[in-house]
Protein backbone atom coordinates (compact mmCIF):
# COMPACT_ATOMS: atom_id res chain seq x y z
CA UNK A 1 0.00 0.00 0.00
CA UNK A 2 1.45 3.25 -1.09
CA UNK A 3 0.78 5.54 2.10
CA UNK A 4 2.53 2.24 4.27
CA UNK A 5 5.55 4.11 3.76
CA UNK A 6 4.76 7.22 5.69
CA UNK A 7 3.50 4.71 8.70
CA UNK A 8 7.34 3.49 8.67
CA UNK A 9 8.66 6.72 8.04
CA UNK A 10 6.55 7.96 11.25
CA UNK A 11 8.33 4.77 13.18
CA UNK A 12 11.74 5.89 12.54
CA UNK A 13 10.95 9.42 13.74
CA UNK A 14 9.20 7.66 16.90
CA UNK A 15 12.61 5.59 17.63
CA UNK A 16 14.89 8.47 17.20
CA UNK A 17 12.78 10.94 19.51
CA UNK A 18 13.31 8.27 22.03
CA UNK A 19 17.50 7.40 21.31
CA UNK A 20 18.03 10.88 21.34
CA UNK A 21 16.29 11.98 24.45
CA UNK A 22 14.57 14.75 22.64
CA UNK A 23 11.01 13.32 23.92
CA UNK A 24 12.16 14.00 27.27
CA UNK A 25 11.11 17.24 29.45
CA UNK A 26 14.64 17.60 31.03
CA UNK A 27 16.30 17.65 27.40
CA UNK A 28 14.47 20.52 26.79
CA UNK A 29 14.95 22.56 30.24
CA UNK A 30 18.95 21.70 30.04
CA UNK A 31 18.42 23.28 26.04
CA UNK A 32 16.46 26.33 27.49
CA UNK A 33 19.22 26.62 30.07
CA UNK A 34 21.99 26.04 27.98
CA UNK A 35 23.69 23.49 30.09
CA UNK A 36 24.22 21.06 27.19
CA UNK A 37 25.36 21.28 23.56
CA UNK A 38 23.02 17.81 22.98
CA UNK A 39 19.68 19.51 21.52
CA UNK A 40 21.77 22.45 19.62
CA UNK A 41 23.93 19.67 18.60
CA UNK A 42 20.67 17.54 16.96
CA UNK A 43 18.87 20.31 15.75
CA UNK A 44 22.39 22.39 14.23
CA UNK A 45 22.70 18.53 12.50
CA UNK A 46 19.85 18.32 11.10
CA UNK A 47 19.49 21.93 10.23
CA UNK A 48 22.84 22.35 8.17
CA UNK A 49 22.42 18.71 6.43
CA UNK A 50 19.25 20.46 5.61
CA UNK A 51 20.31 23.15 3.85
CA UNK A 52 22.75 21.60 1.91
CA UNK A 53 20.49 19.38 1.06
CA UNK A 54 17.71 21.72 0.03
CA UNK A 55 20.91 23.85 -1.52
CA UNK A 56 21.35 21.22 -4.20
CA UNK A 57 17.81 20.35 -4.91
CA UNK A 58 17.24 23.63 -5.97
CA UNK A 59 19.93 23.63 -7.82
CA UNK A 60 19.49 20.43 -9.69
CA UNK A 61 15.80 20.72 -9.44
CA UNK A 62 15.61 16.94 -8.27
CA UNK A 63 12.45 15.59 -8.85
CA UNK A 64 10.25 13.38 -6.39
CA UNK A 65 9.57 9.59 -6.63
CA UNK A 66 6.60 10.76 -8.87
CA UNK A 67 8.75 12.79 -11.42
CA UNK A 68 7.50 16.36 -10.37
CA UNK A 69 10.00 18.41 -9.14
CA UNK A 70 10.30 19.51 -5.65
CA UNK A 71 9.16 22.82 -5.05
CA UNK A 72 9.93 24.92 -1.77
CA UNK A 73 6.75 27.53 -1.45
CA UNK A 74 8.02 30.74 0.70
CA UNK A 75 6.00 31.52 3.83
CA UNK A 76 4.03 34.97 3.76
CA UNK A 77 6.42 37.89 4.99
CA UNK A 78 4.98 38.94 8.70
CA UNK A 79 6.72 39.25 12.13
CA UNK A 80 3.88 39.56 14.44
CA UNK A 81 2.66 36.40 13.24
CA UNK A 82 6.21 34.32 13.65
CA UNK A 83 6.96 36.19 16.92
CA UNK A 84 3.55 36.19 18.93
CA UNK A 85 2.87 32.93 17.82
CA UNK A 86 6.15 31.34 18.33
CA UNK A 87 6.64 33.02 21.76
CA UNK A 88 3.49 30.87 22.88
CA UNK A 89 4.76 27.84 21.62
CA UNK A 90 7.77 28.27 23.41
CA UNK A 91 6.22 29.36 26.63
CA UNK A 92 3.89 25.60 26.17
CA UNK A 93 7.35 23.48 24.87
CA UNK A 94 9.55 25.13 27.96
CA UNK A 95 6.16 24.42 30.59
CA UNK A 96 5.02 20.75 28.89
CA UNK A 97 8.29 19.92 28.16
CA UNK A 98 7.17 18.35 24.29
CA UNK A 99 6.65 19.93 21.01
CA UNK A 100 3.67 17.97 19.08
CA UNK A 101 5.49 15.30 17.76
CA UNK A 102 6.98 14.31 20.84
CA UNK A 103 3.87 14.18 22.74
CA UNK A 104 2.68 11.81 21.03
CA UNK A 105 6.07 9.90 20.86
CA UNK A 106 5.75 10.13 25.03
CA UNK A 107 1.93 8.07 24.54
CA UNK A 108 3.58 5.60 22.66
CA UNK A 109 6.02 5.33 25.26
CA UNK A 110 4.05 4.80 28.08
CA UNK A 111 3.92 8.33 29.61
CA UNK A 112 0.10 8.72 29.13
CA UNK A 113 -0.86 11.65 31.05
CA UNK A 114 1.39 12.99 27.41
CA UNK A 115 -2.57 12.39 26.29
CA UNK A 116 -3.59 15.27 28.34
CA UNK A 117 -1.47 17.30 26.56
CA UNK A 118 -1.84 16.27 23.36
CA UNK A 119 -6.04 16.90 23.91
CA UNK A 120 -5.11 20.28 25.17
CA UNK A 121 -3.17 20.87 22.34
CA UNK A 122 -5.57 20.12 20.01
CA UNK A 123 -8.04 22.42 21.48
CA UNK A 124 -5.23 25.25 21.46
CA UNK A 125 -5.82 24.73 17.57
CA UNK A 126 -9.28 25.12 17.73
CA UNK A 127 -9.20 28.00 19.67
CA UNK A 128 -6.77 29.41 17.03
CA UNK A 129 -9.28 29.15 14.36
CA UNK A 130 -11.40 30.44 16.42
CA UNK A 131 -10.02 33.41 17.00
CA UNK A 132 -7.59 34.07 13.82
CA UNK A 133 -9.20 36.55 12.11
CA UNK A 134 -9.51 38.92 15.49
CA UNK A 135 -5.44 37.89 15.88
CA UNK A 136 -2.80 39.92 14.10
CA UNK A 137 -1.14 38.18 11.48
CA UNK B 1 25.20 -3.82 16.90
CA UNK B 2 22.15 -3.96 19.41
CA UNK B 3 24.49 -2.17 22.00
CA UNK B 4 24.54 0.79 19.67
CA UNK B 5 20.93 0.64 18.92
CA UNK B 6 19.81 0.37 22.87
CA UNK B 7 21.96 3.22 23.87
CA UNK B 8 21.21 6.48 23.37
CA UNK B 9 21.90 8.07 19.91
CA UNK B 10 24.99 10.50 19.90
CA UNK B 11 24.06 13.93 18.70
CA UNK B 12 25.30 14.21 15.07
CA UNK B 13 23.66 10.68 14.24
CA UNK B 14 20.00 11.54 15.58
CA UNK B 15 20.56 14.98 13.60
CA UNK B 16 21.35 13.18 10.71
CA UNK B 17 18.26 11.14 11.10
CA UNK B 18 15.92 13.88 11.61
CA UNK B 19 17.25 15.36 8.61
CA UNK B 20 16.91 12.40 6.40
CA UNK B 21 13.34 11.51 7.77
CA UNK B 22 12.54 15.60 6.05
CA UNK B 23 14.17 14.58 2.67
CA UNK B 24 12.65 10.99 2.37
CA UNK B 25 9.33 12.72 2.50
CA UNK B 26 10.06 15.85 0.70
CA UNK B 27 11.37 12.73 -1.85
CA UNK B 28 7.49 11.35 -1.51
CA UNK B 29 6.05 14.64 -2.45
CA UNK B 30 5.16 15.95 1.01
CA UNK B 31 7.20 18.47 3.47
CA UNK B 32 8.05 17.28 7.45
CA UNK B 33 5.33 19.41 9.56
CA UNK B 34 4.05 17.53 12.59
CA UNK B 35 1.75 20.54 14.21
CA UNK B 36 -0.88 20.23 10.99
CA UNK B 37 -2.01 16.99 12.29
CA UNK B 38 -3.57 19.21 15.08
CA UNK B 39 -5.75 21.11 12.94
CA UNK B 40 -6.69 18.05 10.84
CA UNK B 41 -7.96 16.07 13.99
CA UNK B 42 -9.95 19.59 14.80
CA UNK B 43 -11.57 18.77 11.48
CA UNK B 44 -11.85 15.32 11.22
CA UNK B 45 -14.12 16.45 14.46
CA UNK B 46 -16.44 18.60 12.70
CA UNK B 47 -14.51 21.80 13.09
CA UNK B 48 -15.11 22.79 9.62
CA UNK B 49 -18.65 23.33 10.18
CA UNK B 50 -18.99 26.39 12.12
CA UNK B 51 -15.04 27.77 11.83
CA UNK B 52 -13.96 28.52 8.23
CA UNK B 53 -10.15 27.84 9.29
CA UNK B 54 -11.01 24.32 9.74
CA UNK B 55 -13.08 23.74 6.21
CA UNK B 56 -10.42 21.66 4.30
CA UNK B 57 -10.42 18.18 3.00
CA UNK B 58 -8.80 16.26 5.75
CA UNK B 59 -8.16 13.16 3.16
CA UNK B 60 -4.98 15.15 1.79
CA UNK B 61 -3.35 14.77 5.21
CA UNK B 62 -4.02 11.09 5.70
CA UNK B 63 -0.61 10.60 4.86
CA UNK B 64 0.63 12.91 7.86
CA UNK B 65 -1.76 10.96 10.35
CA UNK B 66 -0.05 7.91 9.36
CA UNK B 67 3.09 9.06 10.02
CA UNK B 68 1.85 10.66 13.49
CA UNK B 69 0.59 6.98 14.10
CA UNK B 70 4.04 5.46 13.27
CA UNK B 71 4.96 8.32 15.67
CA UNK B 72 3.37 6.52 18.51
CA UNK B 73 4.07 2.83 17.10
CA UNK B 74 7.90 4.23 17.29
CA UNK B 75 7.95 5.55 21.01
CA UNK B 76 6.27 1.71 21.61
CA UNK B 77 8.80 0.22 19.59
CA UNK B 78 11.84 2.07 21.13
CA UNK B 79 10.54 1.44 25.04
CA UNK B 80 10.23 -2.30 24.00
CA UNK B 81 12.72 -3.36 22.44
CA UNK B 82 15.63 -0.73 22.05
CA UNK B 83 15.96 0.57 25.37
CA UNK B 84 18.58 -0.54 28.16
CA UNK B 85 16.39 1.09 31.16
CA UNK B 86 18.71 3.76 31.76
CA UNK B 87 17.78 7.78 33.05
CA UNK B 88 18.40 10.31 30.46
CA UNK B 89 21.36 11.84 30.97
CA UNK B 90 21.35 15.24 31.16
CA UNK B 91 23.85 17.65 32.40
CA UNK B 92 24.56 17.64 36.45
CA UNK B 93 24.32 21.61 36.14
CA UNK B 94 20.16 20.94 34.48
CA UNK B 95 19.98 18.57 37.93
CA UNK B 96 21.48 20.95 40.08
CA UNK B 97 19.40 23.64 38.57
CA UNK B 98 15.92 21.56 38.82
CA UNK B 99 16.37 20.69 42.62
CA UNK B 100 16.06 24.58 43.13
CA UNK B 101 12.42 23.88 42.43
CA UNK B 102 12.40 20.51 44.08
CA UNK B 103 12.59 18.17 40.89
CA UNK B 104 14.28 15.09 41.75
CA UNK B 105 17.34 13.94 39.70
CA UNK B 106 16.04 11.21 36.93
CA UNK B 107 15.14 8.34 37.59
CA UNK B 108 13.46 7.79 33.89
CA UNK B 109 12.44 10.13 30.91
CA UNK B 110 9.98 12.58 32.90
CA UNK B 111 9.76 13.95 36.10
CA UNK B 112 6.88 12.34 38.50
CA UNK B 113 6.63 15.84 39.75
CA UNK B 114 4.75 16.51 36.53
CA UNK B 115 3.78 13.05 34.89
CA UNK B 116 2.95 10.83 37.74
CA UNK B 117 -0.77 10.14 37.55
CA UNK B 118 -0.88 11.95 41.30
CA UNK B 119 0.31 15.30 39.20
CA UNK B 120 -2.09 14.54 36.67
CA UNK B 121 -5.23 14.92 39.22
CA UNK B 122 -3.98 17.51 41.29
CA UNK B 123 -5.45 20.86 40.16
CA UNK B 124 -1.96 22.30 39.77
CA UNK B 125 -0.27 19.40 37.90
CA UNK B 126 -3.73 19.09 35.55
CA UNK B 127 -3.14 23.11 35.18
CA UNK B 128 0.23 22.65 33.98
CA UNK B 129 -0.42 19.84 31.21
CA UNK B 130 -3.39 21.57 29.88
CA UNK B 131 -1.87 25.10 29.58
CA UNK B 132 0.59 23.60 28.27
CA UNK B 133 -1.38 21.72 25.72
CA UNK B 134 -2.87 24.55 24.90
CA UNK B 135 0.17 26.87 24.06
CA UNK B 136 1.93 24.31 22.34
CA UNK B 137 -1.32 23.96 19.89
CA UNK B 138 -2.35 27.33 19.85
CA UNK B 139 1.14 28.77 19.35
CA UNK B 140 1.98 26.32 16.64
CA UNK B 141 -0.81 27.30 14.26
CA UNK B 142 -0.27 30.84 15.24
CA UNK B 143 3.02 30.47 13.84
CA UNK B 144 2.10 28.16 11.40
CA UNK B 145 4.22 25.30 11.88
CA UNK B 146 5.65 23.96 15.60
CA UNK B 147 9.74 22.47 15.47
CA UNK B 148 9.45 20.31 12.48
CA UNK B 149 7.99 23.02 10.21
CA UNK B 150 9.74 25.84 11.46
CA UNK B 151 13.32 24.61 12.96
CA UNK B 152 13.94 22.05 10.63
CA UNK B 153 12.47 22.25 7.41
CA UNK B 154 12.15 26.00 7.29
CA UNK B 155 15.74 26.92 8.39
CA UNK B 156 16.72 24.32 5.79
CA UNK B 157 15.19 26.63 3.45
CA UNK B 158 16.80 29.66 4.67
CA UNK B 159 13.02 30.88 5.08
CA UNK B 160 13.24 34.67 7.44
CA UNK B 161 9.25 33.73 8.76
CA UNK B 162 10.80 30.50 10.19
CA UNK B 163 13.98 32.21 11.83
CA UNK B 164 11.62 34.67 13.59
CA UNK B 165 9.43 31.85 14.08
CA UNK B 166 12.61 30.16 16.07
CA UNK B 167 13.62 33.10 17.72
CA UNK B 168 10.27 33.60 18.86
CA UNK B 169 10.35 29.36 20.28
CA UNK B 170 13.41 30.74 22.43
CA UNK B 171 11.82 34.09 24.01
CA UNK B 172 8.71 32.25 25.11
CA UNK B 173 11.00 29.00 26.13
CA UNK B 174 13.62 31.59 28.01
CA UNK B 175 10.57 33.46 29.55
CA UNK B 176 9.49 30.08 30.50
CA UNK B 177 12.09 28.67 32.21
CA UNK B 178 13.70 31.26 34.02
CA UNK B 179 10.34 33.83 34.92
CA UNK B 180 7.59 31.61 35.21
CA UNK B 181 9.32 28.39 36.78
CA UNK B 182 9.95 29.99 40.13
CA UNK B 183 6.85 31.58 40.30
CA UNK B 184 4.81 28.13 39.79
CA UNK B 185 7.82 25.76 40.92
Amino acid sequence: MKLLKFLLLGILFGIVMVKSEVFSWYRIQEMFRFQAFHMYGIIGTAVITGIVGVFFIKKYGIRDYSGDQILFFPKDNSIPRYLIGGIIFGLGWALSGACPGPMVVNIGFGYLPFIVVFVFAIIGTYLYGLFKDKLPH
Amino acid sequence: MLEFITQPWSWWFSGLVISSIMFTLLYFGKSFGFSSNLRTICTIAGAGKTVKFFNFNWKTQIWNLLFLSGAIVGGFIAKQFLSNGDAVQISSATIESLSQYGFQAPNSFQPSEIFSWEAVFSIKGFLILALGGIMVGFGARYAGGCTSGHAISGLSDLQIPSLIAVVGFFIGGLAMTFFIFPLIF
